[in-house]
């Protein structure tokens, strides 16, 4: 699918096909009502929710110093650490790596940072081959698609869909949509990727300044497979994922699953310190755009975010528009919120993609005040220019009304002024609102004229 | 005791019902309810769609039409909650903050401050209660989904003391309609999806009425109800409490 338009006109295309919607819609419901079984069985659930918060609120205050101490301890374990101020910086520091060794062919598990820094396209143009290890990433790798979810990437694509795909570019027999059967053909086919790949690249979850330590979850061990095959390991992390010290991986391993999928823990949560005998291991710390948003006041808590993407499954407008819509690598209410400070213009359209009904913030697992700060984005949106004139003068023109309240009468007088003013009550084929809804009934008097004649 | 009605704009406009059965339940319950007729709106469609910035002159309206009040009674979650979050004004903050923190949604207001334990109603209709998102995640009328915590419902709490109303169940019990202010036409497609979604849950088990303590929502409901010819009718929730 092409990344045009903003997110109303790549809804609206999402929604030509109802039943795929009510798939969509009910596929990411089923995970949130899982998320939600899980949590309860956690009497302490909420107070585990403050303490990570707390936690991040802490890292968050003390970053560079937590950065600068996990630096000391990784080199002392003998990792290679770079820091990246932005993506092309991170892209050319992997580049640099794999030429260093002669490489042109990479694996790569679960990364969505690598995903913010357009790697794989950057690595393609520079003829290198990147292989996405992950099930979900490879499929959406052989439709030559971005994810659509930060944890399922390939969760708007169905079955028998992704038996087709398959058979296209795997050869696995036609009309076979069995998920096992399926599962088996890409792990056949990564098998022979991993047993000949030198470099292996992987995503950080949690990095621990104390011990210069990092953590990588994964569900399908291809992070593991990777990297014990490879003489190479990058992990490239956002400056963002650091924790203080080891003993508060209990709080984020609790949260993270649960949160993302339902699951008491991920089946895999590596632990990485130190490369072995033979081995090089290299880190790529990332800033691109974070340290900005860290001094934005009203946004730097999105800078909590553990990607678990549970806002993304409880949110009814990211269930209903599909991942595609939010034309950036982190969809969905968190990746509305983290878009704008990469670049206004192009994602002005993002923090306006909600009904603010706040469901996003109840579930986050940091307890980011994402509802909130989508509002306080459209705020700043507004004021530094990129909102359409046209929506400036008819706001403009109403708040005029609304400020004035004998303008505010005469107007609802004339005909109920709303039905023929507020742009969304003008009934024609051009008015949104009549598309698919009747309009209200304009009554004979307003409450107001009723109440005035009461009292008299 | 005394208390300033406050009706948002569309209920002004369009359901004056709505406004009526509003005033008419808080003076059966011995409220002496004053409606101050320059009032207008809380500028929240102007805020929500990024424009706080023009909503000075309704803030300043809104000041003078309410200070004078001990409280502020709304049947709007919503709107409620518009005042409450963000209703400032740097030459009279102290009286912005006053207000703040005297507005009450009708429920609450009902369940909180009147202490109400007996309600004078009865409807013999199998009911789904609609809740708004403003009300709900934003006042705390009820317990959200989301939360790990025990349950309790201010509007429902309501509802179970009217005579033969039937309260159904639903799968999803506070997912949002899609109404979201101008997010109903930006985002067409999308709010409608979310409205029909909401009232097929509501239609599956068996509701004759959809009932919210927010209209904007019902609003959209009824706009889609009414599309599909349907036979299932929206209410505010005064209109029940007030009824025979």
């Amino acid at each position: 699918m092409e990344r045009t338009g903003h997110h109303p006109q790549l809804a609206e295309h999402f929604n030509r096909d109802e039943p795929r919607v009510n798939w969509h819609d009910e596929t990411l419901w089923f995970i949130r009502s899982k998320r939600d079984k899980i949590a309860n069985t956690i009497p302490e659930w909420e107070e585990l929710r403050e303490i990570a918060s707390q936690l991040k609120n802490n890292v968050l205050s003390n970053l560079s110093e937590y950065l600068i101490a996990f630096e000391k301890n990784a080199t002392r374990n003998g990792v290679n650490v770079h820091w990246a101020a932005d993506a092309k910086e991170h892209n050319e520091i992997v580049h640099s790596i794999l030429q260093k060794h002669g490489v042109t062919k990479m694996v790569k598990s679960k990364s969505m940072l690598t995903e913010e820094c357009h790697m794989n396209e950057y690595l393609e143009a520079h003829g290198v081959e990147v292989i996405d290890s992950d099930l979900g990433e490879s499929i959406v790798q052989l439709a030559k698609e971005p994810p659509s979810h930060i944890v399922l990437p390939c969760i708007h694509w169905k079955k028998e869909e992704i038996g087709e795909l398959f058979q296209k570019h795997l050869g696995t027999p036609a009309g076979n949509a069995d998920p096992q059967f399926l599962t088996n053909a890409a792990r056949l086919h990564l098998r022979e990727k991993f047993l000949t790949r030198k470099v292996a690249l992987t995503g950080v979850n949690f990095a621990i300044a104390e011990t210069g330590e990092f953590v990588v979850c994964t569900n399908e061990g291809n992070a593991d497979m990777g990297v014990h095959l490879a003489d190479v390991h990058i992990a490239s992390m956002g400056i963002e994922k650091i924790i203080p010290q080891r003993k508060h991986l209990g709080v984020f391993l609790r949260l993270l699953a649960r949160s993302a999928t339902g699951q008491p823990v991920t089946a895999y949560s590596s632990h990485f310190k130190k490369p072995r005998i033979g081995q090089e291991m290299h880190i790529v710390i990332v800033d691109n755009g974070r340290s900005r948003q860290l001094g934005r006041k009203e946004f730097r808590n999105s800078l909590k975010c553990i990607r678990c993407a549970a806002c993304f499954n409880t949110c009814p407008v990211y269930r209903r528009s599909g991942g595609h819509s939010y034309h950036t690598a982190i969809a969905g209410p968190i990746g509305s919120i983290l878009a704008p400070n990469l670049d206004m213009k192009q994602y002005a359209d993002l923090p306006f993609a909600s009904t603010l009904c706040g469901s996003c913030s109840n579930v986050c697992p940091v307890k980011i005040d994402i509802h909130d700060q989508l509002y306080k984005w459209r705020q700043v949106l507004v004021k530094e220019g990129y909102v359409p004139a046209a929506k400036k003068v008819a706001m403009k023109g109403m708040n005029n009304i609304l400020s004035k309240p004998s303008l505010y009468r005469t107007a609802g007088k004339t005909g109920r002024w709303f039905l023929n003013h507020l742009p969304f009550f003008v009934k024609n084929k051009f008015n949104p609102w009549y598309k698919q809804r009747e309009m209200p009934e304009a009554p004979k008097q307003s409450f107001g004229e009723w109440y005035r004649k009461r009292k008299v | 005791m005394r208390a300033g009605l406050f009706i948002p704009c569309y209920i002004d406009q369009f359901y004056p019902q709505v406004a009526i059965a509003t005033l008419q339940l808080l003076e059966k319950l011995g409220v002496e309810v004053v409606y101050p007729t320059n009032q207008t709106c809380c500028g929240q469609p102007m805020a929500n769609s990024g424009f706080e910035y023009l909503a000075k002159g309704c803030n300043e309206l809104f000041i003078k039409n309410f200070a004078e009040f001990e409280y502020i009674v709304c049947p709007s979650g919503s709107c409620t909650l518009h005042i409450k979050d963000h209703l400032h004004d740097e030459k009279n903050e102290h009286a912005a903050k006053d207000i703040r923190n005297k507005i009450y949604e009708l429920t609450e207001f009902l369940t909180d401050i009147l202490k109400v334990e007996k309600i004078n109603a009865s409807f013999p209709h199998k009911v789904g209660m609609h809740q708004s998102c403003h009300g709900q995640r934003g006042l705390k009328l009820s317990q959200m989904s989301e939360l790990v915590a025990a349950p309790f419902s201010k509007p429902l709490q309501l509802l179970k003391m009217v005579n033969g109303m039937e309260l159904i169940g639903l799968s999803r019990a506070d997912e949002c309609c899609g109404f979201g202010g101008t997010f109903c036409v930006s985002e067409e497609a999308v709010s409608v999806k979310m409205g029909k979604d909401r009232i097929a849950d509501h239609i599956a088990h068996g509701a004759e009425f959809i009932v919210g303590a927010d209209m904007s929502c019902l609003m959209h409901l009824e706009g889609i109800l009414k599309r599909q010819r349907s036979n299932v009718k929206v209410k505010h929730i005064a209109e029940i409490l007030n009824g025979e």
